[in-house]
């Protein structure tokens, strides 16, 4: 039972991860910081208010009292109250979330479509001006800070597409009667795309180098090399024989790399406004909401721990070589 | 080693019994277009930050025109939001940028540096809690974490370098693991064991000389992702706001409304410039690394930014 032997551990390691995280936040967060309440940027807030507050968070306790009272919250799916609007931090992380979702899913598909196009034309031309060129256009916009692409895309494409650059919806859409759903998803997509669009070309590059490398794999493969003597096309060849194999590794790339994608939609969402988790980030950072910081890098971190447990899984799923 | 593998380095001119080849580091810079255009850049970068203080006199935040004047013969590259000249405001950048990425670069290098050779020269149960805790490291995601300690500690240059440079340590220890416990196994490491020397002597004698070019390549690399991760936390207005980086500049481009005014010579440069140096960073550490150590081995937990040639094994598990 080797196999299931490496899923436990995996789940174990994912699950510790877990732990250390969950630890790691009180520790930067009450211990380390000093005290939340009085970091608060917060004007209209009375001395009264934030005694009240203090005692809420349970800050007058101990340090290991704080950590079990933490702990135990969260166990519950309790992650306190955000200092400023009075609201579970729960309630507060999840609109933004089905916001940040479907940019983000839809920044990924587009940085797979150009990651696998820049790949396989890199591959099939190896070695000429076109290979070069795609390749190093791909690096370029790896290396371009993601925040400033966001501001040149609305410098220079958003005007010329007529696409919205802030927001999520356009604020005038029905004032007139009902909009039908069918608009609504159009205003959505409108207003989703440009920073999309920015994530896809800031992540493509690094799919384009594994795709390219992995095609380059198999296209020496004997199979390969059989499929051509059968008289397929060029293009046949490359699809059907070459790229499906190609893509084994990308499935887990784009799991690994969440990390990355989860940084970059931070600023990405700051540039063009558009409410998710990022703009909540910098919202929370800005008014010095620690409660809601705590919650949504603890979101974050969650769902990276996660996407590797998947990535690990999967990997092994598509490559039962792997063991430890 | 297989036969296979043996002739394709005797092929190379390796000397397979200790791995290395002559002239490699020389072979790696000049003999690669790539390595030599990724120097030229960075080597630019570097004589401006350090020539700048010499020919640059003033603050280079003074107003000297009305806001986001457009580029002309006397402001080549305009004015921005202040009224500031943006070329000496780029030039001041650069000496800030430059000296976060090197500095958090050696901050992480150090630590990784000695992660990973304590891990590798003594293994065992020293091995297993370091390469524990970086595992768990490399796993939080670091960009989010990077924002939040920043946001915790405040807003000075040398937080922003020791925040970048403790969270980026992880890969560097990784891989320095690696080169150590193959170095540890060579020959000549084993007799001097025998010879009685003791783990000081052959950690300074024989490791370190063996690892420190793989630690500067990687170092190199650090310097890039230091430079970005700075732009990054400056952007969300948790830079030091006394100072002006790239990432100071771009900040100010975004919340000046620079775009609003159609001012993008405000917006271009600063990008250009942090993408040159990433790029050229990337460029020259990537082929030097590849040249010292053609088959490393890096947890798969480690892609974090890109490689232009994806390590060998890479997605495999250690």
């Amino acid at each position: 039972m080797r196999g299931f032997d490496y899923v436990a551990k995996r789940i174990a390691f994912a699950l510790v991860t877990v732990f250390v995280a969950i630890t790691l936040n009180f520790v930067l967060f009450r211990t380390l910081s000093g005290d939340a309440v009085s970091a608060l940027r917060c004007r209209q807030c009375t001395k009264e208010f934030k005694e009240y507050q203090r005692e809420q968070l349970g800050l007058d306790q101990s340090k290991w009292e704080q950590y079990k009272i933490y702990l135990s919250d969260l166990a519950h799916g309790d992650l306190g109250r955000s200092l400023r609007s009075e609201a579970p931090v729960t309630q507060e992380l999840w609109p933004p979330l089905k916001n940040t979702m479907p940019m983000v899913a839809l920044g990924t598909l587009f940085s797979i479509v150009f990651g696998v196009l820049a790949g396989v034309i890199s591959a099939w031309r190896r070695g000429t001006w076109a290979d070069k060129s795609t390749l190093w256009t791909g690096l370029s916009f790896y290396s371009m800070p993601p925040q400033w692409l966001g501001l040149l895309m609305v410098l220079f494409v958003a005007g010329a597409l007529g696409l919205p650059t802030a927001g999520i919806k356009d604020p005038t859409l029905g004032i007139l009667g009902d909009a039908s759903t069918w608009e609504v998803f159009v205003d959505r997509m409108r207003h989703m795309i440009l920073p999309a669009l920015t994530l896809g070309l800031v992540l493509y590059g690094e799919y384009a180098i594994v795709v390219r490398s992995s095609m380059l794999e198999t296209l020496g493969e004997d199979y390969v090399l059989t499929a051509r003597a059968k008289g397929l096309s060029n293009w046949a060849t490359v699809w059907k024989h070459g790229l499906r194999n190609a893509l084994l590794p990308i499935i887990t790339l784009v799991a690994l790399s969440l990390g990355f994608i989860i940084g970059g939609s931070i600023t990405i969402e700051y540039v063009f406004s558009y409410p998710g988790i990022g703009l909540l980030v910098v919202e929370a950072i800005d008014q010095r909401d620690y409660p809601v910081l705590q919650g949504a890098f603890l979101l974050l971190t969650f769902s990276v721990i996660f996407a590797n447990l998947i990535a690990d899984l999967l990997y092994f799923k598509l490559d039962p070589r792997v063991s430890t | 080693v297989s036969a296979a593998v043996q002739g394709a380095a005797a092929a190379e001119g390796v000397d397979v019994s200790t791995g290395r080849r002559p002239g490699l580091v020389r072979q790696a810079v000049f003999g690669e277009p790539q390595a030599l255009i990724g120097i030229a850049i960075v080597v630019m970068f570097v004589l401006i930050a350090v020539v700048s203080p010499f020919v640059l006199h003033g603050d280079p935040k003074a107003k000297v025109g009305p806001i986001f004047q457009p580029p002309s013969i006397d402001h080549l590259l305009g004015l921005d939001g202040g009224g500031a000249d943006m070329l000496r405001l780029l030039i001041a950048g650069t000496r800030v940028s430059l000296l976060v990425g090197f500095a958090a670069a050696l901050v992480s290098a150090l630590i990784g540096g000695l992660v990973g050779i304590l891990s590798g020269f003594y293994g065992g149960r020293t091995d297993t809690v370091l390469m524990r805790i970086t595992d768990y490291f490399l796993v939080i995601p670091d960009i989010p974490l990077m924002i939040v300690v920043a946001a915790l500690f405040g807003r000075s240059l040398t937080n922003i370098i020791l925040i970048i440079g403790v969270i980026y340590w992880t890969s560097t220890a990784r891989l320095i693991r690696a080169q150590v416990k193959s170095v540890r196994e060579r020959v000549y490491v084993k007799r001097a064991r025998a010879l009685g020397a003791g783990n000081r002597r052959l950690i300074f004698k024989h490791i370190l000389p063996q690892v420190m070019p793989l630690l500067i390549a990687n170092t190199v690399l650090l310097v890039a992702y230091a430079i970005f991760a700075e732009t990054f936390i400056t952007f969300l207005g948790l830079g030091d706001p006394s100072v002006i980086s790239w990432g100071r500049l771009i900040e100010n481009a975004f919340t000046d409304d620079a775009i609003l005014n159609d001012a993008w010579w405000a917006i271009v440069p600063p990008g250009v410039c942090v993408t040159l140096v990433v790029l050229g960073s990337t460029m020259f550490g990537q082929s030097l690394e590849d040249a010292l150590n053609p088959r490393l081995k890096v947890g798969h937990l480690s892609v974090r930014r890109f490689r232009m040639r994806p390590l060998r094994g890479q997605l495999d598990a250690e």
